[in-house]
Parts: structure tokens; sequence; C-alpha cells
């Protein structure tokens, strides 16, 4: 890539149409439509129960939707309705191009194997085979994360919370994926512990023009990650648009709350 | 000058109304009708008093307010983007490489160090790391900003010294269009005088900008035109 090109890409990587879930009578999200571009971080905002999960698992392949397609730019079959292909196809791509952070480690991580094991089991999926260089791999990942390599053969049931999500980092960045979710990636840290993970993902993103699709209910969040934000109320989008825009300027009455019950962001 | 080279920035018919929605939809009307120009080597200094809507017209010349009506032409690349219709991209791309924007206060990043969050700007357009680094230090130094503060995040400096952080981080991208609000403000006399050489430094070569400036000696040594906001005040 040309050092001068925007670190947001023109064409699109990911396109979602009409997408709505129900859970029997319940709705999840209604007719959610966006696009998002190569390197861009997107932030879905909104209160308990608005749908931001839903609409996030849906997208990320691990929830069928009930209506709508979600279409992405996958590395072995070019743009694709990610529903439509196979079950294999899927899974495949989901581990080659896509990472997901939960909220809590336990759900993105195997608690029964070591913390080195955890991050580099992605590149052991996808066919690596060499031991000395995925142990290098993890080395490398781990002290980037900022991870102190000497507990590396412990288990994450032994580490603090913020050392488990950097692990859980790792192993979802390690094998180079195009697209990573976040569902509130620091919502159960300290909060100094959740400032500095914070400005790590934030770094880690710039530096490997990562696609980020961050759920979160911390406005402060949002304004440090995200180039633009959806707002989500009972499972609609109501307002979108720039980042500081969305913060400074919020048109929506809903959106207008959502800000001003935040003190100083 | 804007005879021979177009303008860098067309304001046309720009208003702005704040609705909130959530105290009985009260209306803030703020401004109507505004238009203005600004080409290279121009420096237009809005005039008039507290509330009048300086900074919510330079807001939404950036992209960070929505104005209710009108259009906000930018130079970028050869051709105009009207800000208030673009798309978030292509906002982004304008102010990474056109509009910059220095605020009254520094938004800080934690743990960045001022020295970082000075090169930023510059690694964002693909400057090497030397030269980024090089030129952060230089300005830095012009700024009087000691060098023992240089490898500390700005989150525990004074108002003065954040402020002069928040100004060499806009300045040394060499902006085409500068939008300066109050960047004088909590500075010293010693240090306004070096803010007022970067401002004409960059007027020299060719930046159009538009200011605020409570200070009247700032205001005098920099601005080309006075612009009074309040001929544009909606009547209450
Ligand atoms: N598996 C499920 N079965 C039934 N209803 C569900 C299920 N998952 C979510 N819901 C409902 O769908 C709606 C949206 O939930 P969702 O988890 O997407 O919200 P959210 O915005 O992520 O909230 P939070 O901020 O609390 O995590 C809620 O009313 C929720 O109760
Ligand atoms: N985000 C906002 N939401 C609602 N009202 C706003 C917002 N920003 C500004 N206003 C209102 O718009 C009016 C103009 O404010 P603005 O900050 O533009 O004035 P100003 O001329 O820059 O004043 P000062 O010299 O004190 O900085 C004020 O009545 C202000 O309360
Ligand atoms: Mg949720
Ligand atoms: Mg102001």
């Amino acid at each position: 890539m040309n050092a001068l090109s925007s670190r947001i890409e023109s064409t699109p990587l990911l396109k979602v149409d009409g997408l709505t879930k129900w859970y029997g009578h319940i709705l999840g999200c209604r007719d959610v439509s966006f696009d998002m571009r190569a390197g861009e971080v997107l932030g879905i905002v909104g209160e308990s129960g608005s749908g931001k999960t839903t609409l996030l698992n849906c997208v990320s392949g691990k929830l069928p939707p009930s209506a709508g397609s979600i279409q992405f730019e996958t590395s072995r079959f070019g743009m694709s309705d990610i529903y439509a292909m196979s079950e294999p196809d899927r899974r495949r791509m989901q581990r080659e191009d896509w990472g997901f952070v939960h909220q809590n480690p336990r759900d993105g991580l195997r608690m029964r194997v070591s913390g080195g094991a955890n991050v580099a089991e992605p590149m052991m999926s996808l066919g690596g085979r060499h031991y000395g260089k995925m142990r290098q791999a993890t080395i490398d990942w781990l002290e980037r994360v900022e991870f102190d390599t000497g507990r590396i053969d412990d288990r994450p049931a032994n580490f603090s919370g913020g050392m488990q999500q950097r692990i859980q980092v790792a192993r979802n960045l390690i094998h180079g994926p195009k697209l990573v979710f976040m569902d509130e990636p620091t919502g159960g840290l300290d909060v100094s512990v959740q400032a500095r993970l914070l400005d790590l993902l934030r770094e880690l993103v710039r530096d490997l023009r990562l696609a980020v699709m961050i759920v979160t209910h911390d406005m402060a969040v949002a304004r440090l990650m995200a180039d633009r934000l959806m707002v989500m109320k009972s499972g609609q989008v109501v307002e979108t648009g720039l980042t500081d825009q969305v913060l400074d300027d919020p048109q929506h009455p809903y959106t207008q709350i959502l800000v001003s019950s935040v003190l100083q962001i | 000058m804007s005879e021979i080279h177009p303008p860098l920035i067309i304001v046309e018919g720009l208003a702005k109304t704040f609705v909130l929605h959530n105290a009985d939809s009260a209306q803030i009307p703020v401004f109507k009708g505004l238009s203005l120009e600004v080409g290279p080597g121009e420096c237009i200094v809005l005039a008039g008093a507290s509330g009048v809507g300086k900074s919510s017209l330079m807001r939404s010349i950036y992209g960070n307010y929505l104005p209710t009506a009108g259009s906000v032409r930018v130079l970028h690349d050869g051709a105009y983007v009207d800000i208030t219709t673009a798309d978030p991209h292509q906002v982004l791309e304008v102010r990474r490489r056109t509009l910059g924007y220095v605020s009254q206060f520094l938004r800080v990043i934690p743990r960045i160090s001022t020295l970082q969050l000075v090169m930023e700007p510059l690694l964002e357009n693909g400057v090497a790391v030397e030269e980024a680094r090089e030129r952060a230090e230089r300005l830095l130094s012009d700024l009087k900003l000691p060098q023992a503060h240089w490898d500390l995040p700005p989150a525990t400096f004074s108002g003065g010294e954040q402020q002069r952080v928040n100004i060499a981080r806009s300045f040394i991208r060499e902006y085409p269009v500068m939008l300066l609000d109050e960047p004088t403000a909590s500075l010293d006399a010693e240090n306004r005088a070096i803010v007022v050489q970067l401002i004409r430094q960059a007027l020299a070569r060719g930046a159009a900008m538009i200011g605020i400036f409570h200070d009247e000696d700032v205001r005098d040594a920099v601005a080309t035109t006075l612009f009074p906001v309040a001929d544009f005040r909606v009547a209450a």
C-alpha cells in the first residue's frame, strides 16, 4: 500500500442490507443497512437492549438474521453473501479474514490450554506447521500486546482480566484479519486497565489498518476509537455520521439524551 | 490575491439553529444567510461578543457541527468538496490532508507521548519517522516547550503547555486551510508572539485561515479582514 494513501480505502469491504432479527416475538434489530470500508472503524452505540450485540452477531456470521443480507469481500471468493456460503466455507472465511474480541475473555479464549497456545492456535488451524516460527510469532504478538512473555505457559484462568483481554486481542490479530468485531472489549475491566488497553487497541488498529466494528455503551471509547458512529435505539439505527459530529451536535432526541448523560467526553 | 487564485473556502447561505429535543424542542437560532470566502494568504478573523456564534461557524466549516442550511466548500485536491453533504470518509480525508483545526483545548489521548502526538499528523501522511521526529522536535523547541516534557503524555501539563502541544500538532502539517479557535487563549505574551510568527509563516506560504482571537494584539498582527458574525444573527 502506498504510504500516502488514505487509511480508509474507497471500496466497500462489507455491505449490510435490510438486516432484521426477531427472537420469536422479541425484536433484536430491524432494517439495518450500512457499508464498511477497509481500514474504517465503525462504532455502534446505544442503551442496553437496543440491539447492538444482536447486530454484531448477525453481521459476524454467528446468528442467522430473519431478513436481509450481509456481503463481505472474502479473500477466497471475492464479494459474497456470507449466509449463502456453505458452512465449512463460512467457517474457514471467519478464521482467515475475521477476528472477534468478546467482552468476556472466557467466551473468546480456551481456558484449558496455555496463554501461548491460545495465541498460536489460529496459525495452526490455518495450516501453520513450523513450530519454531509459530512460537516466535506468538512471542512477537505477546510483546506487541504488552503481555509478560515469562507467563506464556500459564493458563488464562491464572491471569487478570486485563491480561486475559490482551491474550484475546493477540489471538484475534495474529493471523492478519481484514475485519475485527469487538463487543465491549474493555467493558469488564477496571478504569485504569481499560485506558491502557484502549490505547493499545487504537495503536494496533491504526498500524495494521484494520477495519473494526466495535460495540460500546461508553461514549469516550466511541470517540477514541471510531471514525463513524451508528446510534441504536429499540433495534433501529436512529442516527449515523462522523463520530465527532454525532457526539458534539447530535440531531436525534435519543442521541441528545445519550450524549448529555455523559459528563466530560 | 483571491482574484488570481480561487478561494480555498467558500461558505454560502449558511444557517445554524440548534434544536434541543429534550427541552421542549427549544430552538437556539445562531446565524443564517452567512456567506464568506477565504483565499490563499488571507486570514479572516471572526469578531463578535461571546455567544454570537463564532465557534459554531468554525465547527460547521470543519464538519463538527451540522449546519441547518447552506454549503461549505473546501478546495481539496483541486476540486471543491461540500463538507455539509460529503460522506464521513470524505470529510476525514479532507481533514487529514487539507483542513486543520486548532481548538482551545487539547483532547488528550492517554499514554501517548507529546512527541508522538506531534509526529502523528506527519506519519499519517506518509512522512518518514526520522523526518517527522526532527520536525516535531524543532517545532516544540520553537514553542519553548521544555525538552523534559517531550516524552511525557500532556495530561499533566499546564494549560499553556497543553495549548502549545495542540498548536504544534496542527501547525506541523502545514495544512492549506486552517481554522484557529482561540489558539492563544492560555498563552503568555512571549508565547503569543511565537504563535503569531507561526501564523504569519503559514499565511506567507499561501494557507487560508479563519481565526478567533480574543487578544487584540494577535488579531491586529494577523487579520487581513474582520468578519462580524453578528451581522448574520437571527432575530430571536
Ligand atoms: N437469545 C435471545 N433470545 C431472546 N431475546 C433476545 C436474545 N438475545 C437478545 N434478545 C433481546 O433482543 C434485544 C436486543 O438485545 P441485544 O443483546 O442485542 O442488546 P444490546 O444492545 O447488546 O444490549 P447490552 O448493551 O445490554 O449488551 C433485547 O430486548 C434482548 O432481550
Ligand atoms: N453543541 C451545541 N448544542 C447546543 N447549543 C450550542 C452548541 N454549541 C453552541 N451552542 C449555542 O450556540 C450559541 C453560539 O455559541 P458559540 O460557542 O458559537 O459562541 P461564540 O461566539 O464562539 O462564543 P465565545 O466567544 O464565548 O466562545 C450559544 O447560544 C451556544 O449556547
Ligand atoms: Mg450487548
Ligand atoms: Mg467560541
